[in-house]
């Protein structure tokens, strides 16, 4: 049979198998290899919270979405054109996300009586239960054939098993078309080392499936996803968290400071804390501390001692700090926390993105504690925002709670490599070149313009104060004068607010002013400038305007909300940004769409909401 | 390099403590001590940074003219951990109480003593919360009557020294508040000593807990419930100098010299450099109404430090590695080119 190669704008495919099938790996190859071929991508991996859940149940299914095509790829994408399950249970999971057209591509072998009730289908047509039976579905009987792959390789049985993921990835390709260099770069660089044999047993299997999926007459059509065209330049994949980690190195390096990283592994912060540490030639000093009060603690002294001290974490990390997040605001030094939320309250949904930690960020202390928050809206943007959340903190002298969000932390994306020269310099302000010579450091005297205070690093001669959690005067000495409290308080408060005159207006795409502003903020962006971009080629027109700056909100908010007779605020929690929006901006008529599953957005529900306020 | 006095460590802070309350003991105590460090180790007065947390001890930061830092309860420990890491040229002294160390900080307080961090942990143990006025502590004897046990505690109190000897703590050292020859002693050579040092001072609080060491500070019973531990000198202690402690292979016991055939011969030796943790930590443990409390340097080993791996680590990273720079690292890796 003759294949038909069909051209196309985009795909969305879904890795799914048992949590211990390489799931992630597949899939993170495939969009790496895309990502080289050129083209636009997005990813989403899905998977839960346990290790190694049960075999063959629903809960211990591990996914992993990718989204390849041109330049418009915002979003891992709701619906896929090709799901591949490697046991009855990723079906079962996974079936509800496959678009009418879409190809399935199962492990038959994986199909048996047993495997099918463990994942609780009560026929033997899984197909039709779940109301697929219609799409094309391609039965390979993966396991047998990886085996027959490798009888000759000397593998023992259970490692021949393992390279199941290979076969199928290797099918992948052929049905997108895409070269597998990039793969067999990727054995050589994984196995030359330690495992030189395994090298050439991975390669045969990928390209045993790849001619399997040539071979069969099953695969009614293969793919040529047009590549993207993006500007010149040099490019690499990269993940939020990692992008957090780069970013405050940036920061380190722009600012003269060593950067000190103190944390405790929480899910799905923890490869932030990772990758830190591996960069000891830069200087970077991390510390896995004891709990994640030690963390923070840890980084803040190392903040008094003249570092980039930052913390990583997610929503009970954040609350666990608190308290120490209240005395580096009264203390006043510099402080980078990194919130990557997850699905609360309490342990919640360890491995689902939310973005529900917003109030805790705003309020959550005791005492009138502003600090700075600001949001990352896409995985490369977790540079900017890591770098952008440093420098606030050190030219400020405040804590700063950066937002991520486990959707944006374990996806990835192509990105345009920057160049640090481009960057702007980072200034701490220290007390010494800005002080009057010969005249006593007053630890918490301001600068009139910023209200920042001036940063003296112990180690220096004559400059010996002391800082601490009590309310304090100018001077720096412990006091309980009321009205000393309370102007310590505004001028603490303005001083925050005061940032806002450093960070850039807030922009509107689309129309300027009308009847609807659609606002969202953080890793919600790539799903509504998408429904959006729908929306406006339909003729409809709005508004959209994206906060990455949320504590304090852009200079021009009240002026873009006044231009709209309705604001829809569209966020994965109850309503946090709406309510704060309406506290900042009084008289706007603000409406909510909101959602908590521990999902992200898809464009779909977004458009559909989006047009019952016009 | 000016020569220090117990002068220049005086800030110009009224000092509020109760008085009577031992903690001004061990703050001149420290203030002798410092010109002393100083001049052994050739330290500048601005290397000297004071940590505390929060009680009626952790107020010391503000009466000494060096860089302080008073934090918030329990959490000194990782402060000064925090600072040590990030500046090892600073000499990190931490003042803590025993409800700050002990009881809402203890798990900070025995990760630092595993680490071996190279800071110097003063901990003022009174057997009382002072600050919140009188209710009992993780030190306070079992059955002390206070305001949250009107009948009573029926918990058992930690010994410090068990603590920090269970944890491997490579320095520990007790004394008194009124022992002030004696803390100046202890607290240079908790300072001369790399690592994590917990010198744990035995205070009194005039107010909530009086009299709660007094066999070990009153002039007629001191001699007989104490014994002052120095290194190659015989563990005799006594109002005569009658008694002395042997090892008898399972345990210590406390013996009169000239009685049952034990002469001054047999009377152990203190080494505090020695790694015999067992000994260390019998001695440690010793209570009344059997045995003296044990004052002075139990424990001084050495071992690697925290500060100094973190800090050898990135040196021998930065020698291998080929990213020197975030343009490298941006660089590195899988990267692609788009004409």
């Amino acid at each position: 049979m003759q294949h038909k190669v069909i051209e196309t704008g985009d795909v969305v495919i879904r890795f799914a198998g048992d949590s211990g099938d390489g799931m992630q790996l597949t899939g993170s190859l495939f969009a790496d290899m895309s990502a080289i071929y050129g083209n636009g991508l997005s990813t989403f991996p899905d998977f839960p919270a346990e290790i190694r859940a049960p075999h063959g149940t629903v809960s211990g299914v591990s996914g992993f979405q990718v989204h390849i095509g041109g330049d418009d790829i915002n979003t891992p994408g709701d619906f896929c054109d090709l799901l591949v399950a490697m046991n009855p249970a990723a079906l079962k999971a996974n079936a509800k996300w496959c678009k009418r057209g879409a190809m399935i591509l199962i492990d038959s072998d994986s199909f048996d009586e047993s495997l099918l009730r463990k994942a609780g289908f009560q026929t033997d047509d899984p197909f039709t239960e779940m109301k697929v039976e219609d799409r094309a579905i391609i039965c390979a009987p993966i396991t047998t054939l990886t085996q027959e792959s490798l009888k000759d390789s000397g593998m023992d049985t259970k490692s021949i098993r393992k390279c199941k993921n290979m076969f199928t990835l290797g099918m992948a390709c052929f049905i997108y078309s895409r070269p597998m260099d990039y793969i067999f770069q990727y054995l050589e660089r994984k196995f030359s080392k330690k495992h030189p044999e395994m090298i050439a047993p991975n390669r045969k299997v990928l390209q045993d499936g790849f001619n399997y999926a040539s071979n069969i007459q099953a695969i009614p059509n293969t793919y040529y996803v047009r590549p993207a065209h993006p500007q010149k330049g040099l490019y690499r994949n990269i993940s939020g968290n990692q992008a957090v980690a780069w970013g405050l190195l940036a920061a380190s390096e722009k600012s003269g400071l060593p950067l000190f990283c103190g944390s405790y592994p929480i899910t799905p912060a923890t490869s932030i804390l990772e990758e830190l540490a591996i960069y000891k030639s830069l200087g970077v000093k991390t510390l896995q501390a004891e709990d994640e009060i030690a963390g923070i603690c840890t980084a803040i002294g190392a903040s008094f001692a003249g570092n980039l001290a930052v913390t990583t974490t997610s929503g009970p990390g954040l609350s666990l700090k608190s308290e120490a997040l209240g005395l580096a605001a009264m203390t006043e030094l510099p402080l980078v926390v990194v919130d990557v939320m997850r699905a609360g309250p309490s342990t919640g949904i360890p491995t689902k993105t939310e973005q529900t930690d917003l109030n805790q960020a705003l309020y959550g202390r005791n005492g009138e504690c502003p600090i700075p928050v600001i949001a990352a809206h896409s995985p490369s943007h977790c540079f900017d925002a890591a770098f952008t959340a440093a420098k606030i903190a050190i030219e400020h002298m405040t804590p700063v709670i950066l937002l991520s969000e486990g959707f944006l932390g374990n996806g990835s994306e192509p990105w345009r490599i920057p160049e640090m020269k481009d960057y702007p310099d980072i200034n701490p302000p220290y007390v010494k070149g800005l002080m009057v010579e010969g005249r006593k450091y007053n630890p918490f005297e301001r600068d009139p313009q910023t209200l920042v205070r001036r940063w003296a690093i112990p180690g220096q001669k004559g400059l010996e104060h002391r800082v601490g959690g009590l309310e304090k005067n100018h001077e720096g000495t412990i006091s309980s004068d009321p009205l000393n409290h309370e102007m310590m308080v505004r001028e603490r408060r303005a001083k925050v607010d005061k940032i806002a005159d450093f960070l850039p207006e807030l922009e509107v795409h689309g129309e300027q002013s009308g009847k609807l502003l659609v606002v969202g903020w953080g890793g919600t962006m790539g799903h509504i400038s998408s429904a959006i971009d729908e929306l406006v080629s339909d003729g409809v027109k709005l508004g959209y305007a994206h906060f990455d700056y949320i504590l304090p909100l852009p200079r021009n908010t009240r002026e873009v909300l006044a231009a709209f007779d309705k604001v829809l605020v569209c966020e994965l929690n109850s309503g946090h940004f709406a309510a704060y929006l309406s506290d900042a901006v009084p008289g706007t008529k603000i409406v909510k769409y909101n959602k908590i599953q521990g999902q992200p957005f898809m464009i779909k529900e977004l458009v559909d909401a989006i047009k019952k306020e016009l | 390099m000016a020569i220090l006095s117990a002068k220049d460590f005086k800030s110009n802070q009224e000092v509020r403590w109760c008085p009577g309350c031992g903690d001004h003991a061990v703050l001149a105590a420290l203030q002798r001590a410092l010109p002393k460090v100083s001049q052994a180790l050739n330290y500048e007065k601005e290397r000297y940074v004071v940590v505390s947390g929060i009680g009626c001890s952790s107020r010391l930061p503000y009466y000494m003219d060096t860089y302080g830092f008073h934090s918030i309860h329990g959490r000194a420990t990782v402060i000064s951990t925090g600072i040590k890491v990030a500046n090892p040229w600073l000499t990190v002294w931490q003042v803590c109480g025993d409800g700050d160390a002990l009881a809402i900080g203890g798990n900070h307080f025995i990760h630092a003593i595993r680490r071996n961090i190279d800071i110097n942990i003063l901990l003022f143990n009174n057997q009382i919360y002072g600050l919140t006025k009188g209710q009992y502590s993780p030190t306070s004897k079992f059955g002390a009557i206070t305001k949250t046990s009107p009948y009573g505690t029926v918990e058992h109190p930690f010994n410090p020294g068990s603590l920090v000897l269970g944890a491997k703590g490579t320095f520990f050292a007790r004394s008194l508040d009124i022992e002030l020859a004696l803390n100046e002693e202890i607290m240079t050579a908790a300072a001369l000593h790399d690592g994590t040092s917990v010198v744990e001072l035995l205070t009194n609080c005039v107010i909530f807990n009086d009299g709660a060491h007094k066999e070990l500070s009153s002039p007629e019973l001191k001699a007989d419930h104490t014994i002052i531990l120095k290194d190659g000198q015989r563990m005799i202690f006594g109002k005569d100098k009658e008694k002395g402690l042997v090892y008898d292979g399972k345990k210590l016991r406390v013996v009169h010299i000239g009685e049952g055939g034990f002469t001054e011969e047999d009377i152990l030796v203190h080494d505090s450099h020695s790694d015999n943790i067992g000994l260390q930590t019998a001695l440690a443990d010793m209570k009344g109404p059997d045995y003296p409390v044990a004052l002075g340097v139990i424990r001084d080993v050495k071992d690697i430090t925290y500060d100094d791996g973190v800090r050898d680590q990135v040196k021998e990273v930065m020698t291998k590695s080929s990213i020197h720079c975030v343009d490298d690292l941006l660089k590195s890796g899988s990267v692609w080119e788009v004409e």
